[in-house]
């Protein structure tokens, strides 16, 4: 009666997509937020590859699926290395006051 | 030779300008002596060459501007003229030199004034050898710079500062003449070089012009416009003011400068330029009328000055008036011959005044001097010397020029050369009276000054001396020893040759004795009279003076020229000034321009700031609204 299909899986990839990237702009606390915010973009993504891989009967987009958690693993301890000289330089992580940039 | 001549005092200039302070004071002064003097001497033996063999050559040193018509040369005309010119110039300003080593030995900038006084030497050199008008231009412009940098050479002075200005911009008005007439001169004969303009001349001599909607004779505006340049540069009556105050400078800048060369430099012009003046009577006769003008009027002041310099100075204009009414009745040999003694006797007044003032410890009034003969016996006498040669004592120098600038006058038979002759005699008169009042105030009588005492008084160093030695004997022997040569009856033939052009030769009579004796006893009488009136009898003068206040006051302010041109001119030009500053540039050209474009562009910048917040995320943002455009531009598509 009701058969969960690849528009299903792609639409949660889309949802946890959207969320990531509100979750970018809409937080004003931490950074650490921002750098999770930026895994559940990666993750969506992620699900889209298993998805089509499943559903085109192909496994090669399950190993890229592999290859790409571990790069994003790597990349999150170097996110979070980078957060924790940035505290020890500048004394805090609060989003709204890193504004280095400002003009 | 020639090269040597003009080039030694630049090389003097350059070397103790830009290396003074590397190599030292003393050596400065010793390199720019040593440089004017061997100018000096050099210039003599040319000017023995000229008279000796009639010696003429015209070396071009280089083209300078060669466009279209317009072919200028940088040249060394030498002719009998020029060869006058170099030896009253490099003769003076040696002397000058050598005198300022004295004079300006407690000065710190010494190698700067050494460089400024060869500069001048330098400019007045390319002046007066020039070919052409450009040339000309471009020495009567040194001249007028280095003359402004000299009168302020003393520049934390205030008085000074002003004086410089003043002489700079009085000069500008003179200089613009000068240069309309060469932009007339050019307009007409498509060349500015001296041999071709002169050749040419009369072809243009009916020609009228309108100039200012009035129609002119071309001649006579060329003339016009040339001799109202040698009026701002020689100081007479209305262009005259900067010159009094020019004494603001270091007394040798003013003997070298203001007396001898440069103020000269109009009688030279007038006088190279005869061959166009020839040609116009009406502008002759103008040049005669304002001579003889500026003779009597500066006379007329010097008689009541107090300061030593300004009287000397006044005294200068006045003889300058004298030359320019010479070249005015035509008798251009006599101006030029005046020009030479004058060299002499007024560079001996003013450098003996130099010395008067170094013995007071820059002290200039007359009112506080007196009674120094003794103390200073050389200069007392050098000074004698120079006001006897000045006032035309008997065969002394000024004797023979002053005098015959009257004969020829009275001599030159019209309307206007009566006159000029009759106030010639007069000024005369006055010049003898207020010498003799410098020279009694100065020596005689009792001693003024409360501030030094008269004991402490003393000569002046030799090396101060010395050039007022030569300058003396020059002043002595200088008009009876070239007498003939200037103004005998063939000079123009044998001496002057093309130099000096007559339209019709010189008359040769002579005026009656009664008028060749009156001038002589008339000077020589006024020697006692001014002892009487200003040592023996000073209440009479007093009388005098208090009686005839308003007449005493008119000429102690010098006929309130500088108060009528202040009136007239500066506070106008003052006031335009600022309004064109304050309001045209300030509040329109600065508002809208420069400072208008500069706030828009910081107002702007301010806003295009706020967009930068500094947080990464809405960096992010504002990539993710920039791609979802693209994106769905390109999808629409």
């Amino acid at each position: 009666m009701f058969e969960i299909g690849l528009g299903h899986y792609l639409t949660l990839g889309a949802v946890i997509f959207t969320i990531g990237v509100v979750g970018i702009f809409l937080n004003r606390k931490n950074i650490i937020v921002i750098l999770m915010s930026i895994e559940l973009i990666l993750l969506s993504v992620n699900i889209n590859l298993v998805s089509f891989s499943i559903f085109i009967n192909d496994l090669s987009g399950q190993i890229f699926t592999l290859f790409i958690l571990t790069v994003a693993a790597a990349e999150a301890a170097i996110g979070l290395a980078i957060i924790v000289v940035y505290y020890r330089n500048a004394g805090t992580i609060r989003v709204e006051e890193i504004d280095k940039l400002k003009g | 030779m020639e090269y040597l001549i003009l080039f030694l005092p630049l090389i003097g200039a350059i070397i103790s300008g830009f290396f003074g302070n590397k190599i030292g004071d003393r050596f400065s002064e010793i390199l720019t002596c040593l440089f004017t003097t061997t100018a000096a001497i050099l210039s003599i033996i040319i000017f023995y060459k000229v008279i000796l063999d009639g010696y003429e050559n015209n070396i071009v040193l280089f083209k300078w501007i060669y466009s279209g018509t317009l072919d200028v040369n940088w040249s060394i005309k030498i002719d009998a003229l020029s060869s006058v010119m170099l030896v009253v110039v490099t003769f003076v300003s040696s002397l000058v030199h050598i005198y300022s080593i004295g004079y300006m030995s407690h000065d710190p900038n010494k190698p700067r004034f050494m460089c400024y006084l060869s500069l001048f030497t330098f400019s007045m050199l390319a002046l007066v050898t020039a070919d052409n008008f450009l040339q000309l231009f471009f020495g009567w412009e040194g001249v007028g710079l280095c003359s402004y940098l000299l009168i302020g050479f003393w520049f934390k002075k205030e008085t000074a500062n002003n004086a410089a200005i003043k002489a700079f911009l009085v000069n500008r008005v003179g200089d613009f003449g000068l240069a309309l007439g060469v932009f007339l001169i050019f307009y007409y004969f498509g060349t500015v070089n001296f041999d071709v303009v002169f050749e040419q001349i009369p072809q243009i001599d009916k020609t009228s012009i309108n100039f200012l909607g009035v129609n002119f004779n071309a001649v006579d505006l060329i003339c016009l416009l040339l001799f109202i340049g040698a009026m701002g540069k020689s100081a007479q009556i209305f262009l005259h003011t900067w010159l009094p105050d020019a004494m603001e400078g270091p007394t040798p800048v003013s003997a070298l400068i203001h007396a001898a060369t440069m103020v000269t430099a109009g009688v030279f012009l007038v006088v190279r330029c005869s061959p166009i003046y020839e040609y116009s009577e009406l502008i002759l006769a103008f040049i005669t009328i304002i001579g003889m003008t500026t003779a009597i009027f500066a006379a007329s002041i010097a008689l009541v000055q107090d300061d030593i310099k300004k009287i000397i100075a006044y005294s200068t204009c006045s003889q300058l008036g004298y030359m320019f009414f010479a070249a005015g009745v035509g008798a251009y040999n006599v101006a030029m011959f005046h020009l030479f003694t004058h060299a002499f006797f007024k560079a001996l007044l003013f450098l003996g005044s130099g010395s008067v003032i170094h013995a007071f410890k820059d002290e200039q009034n007359i009112n506080l001097m007196g009674g120094v003969w003794k103390k200073l016996p050389v200069t007392y006498s050098l000074m004698i010397v120079g006001t006897l040669a000045l006032t035309g004592f008997p065969f002394l120098s000024g004797f023979y020029s002053k005098d015959a600038i009257i004969e020829f006058a009275y001599l030159s038979g019209s309307n206007v050369g009566y006159y000029a002759a009759s106030i010639g005699i007069l000024t005369a008169l006055l010049t003898s009276i207020y010498s003799w009042r410098l020279i009694f105030k100065t020596f005689h009588g009792t001693y003024e000054n409360k501030d030094i005492k008269i004991d402490e008084m003393h000569e002046s160093p030799l090396v101060m001396i010395v050039p007022l030695f030569i300058l003396a004997l020059g002043a002595i022997g200088s008009g009876y020893l070239f007498k003939e040569l200037f103004i005998g009856y063939n000079s123009s033939a044998n001496f002057w040759g093309n130099s000096i052009f007559f339209l019709e030769p010189l008359s040769q009579n002579h005026p009656p004795k009664w008028f060749i004796l009156l001038t002589p006893i008339l000077v020589v009488l006024t020697i006692p009279f001014s002892y009487i009136l200003f040592v023996k009898n000073k209440d009479f003068l007093i009388n005098f003076i208090s009686t005839n206040q308003p007449l005493y006051q008119f000429l102690k302010n010098k006929w309130y020229f500088d108060e009528l041109y202040d009136f007239l001119f500066v506070r106008f030009f003052k006031f335009i000034g600022k309004f064109f500053w304050k309001k045209i540039d300030g509040a329109v050209i600065d508002k809208f321009g420069p400072d208008g474009i500069s706030n828009v562009i910081k107002f702007l910048s301010n806003k295009a700031v706020k967009f930068q917040t500094g947080y990464v995320y809405q960096y992010a943002f504002v990539m993710l609204i920039g791609f979802s455009i693209l994106l769905t531009i390109l999808i629409v598509k």
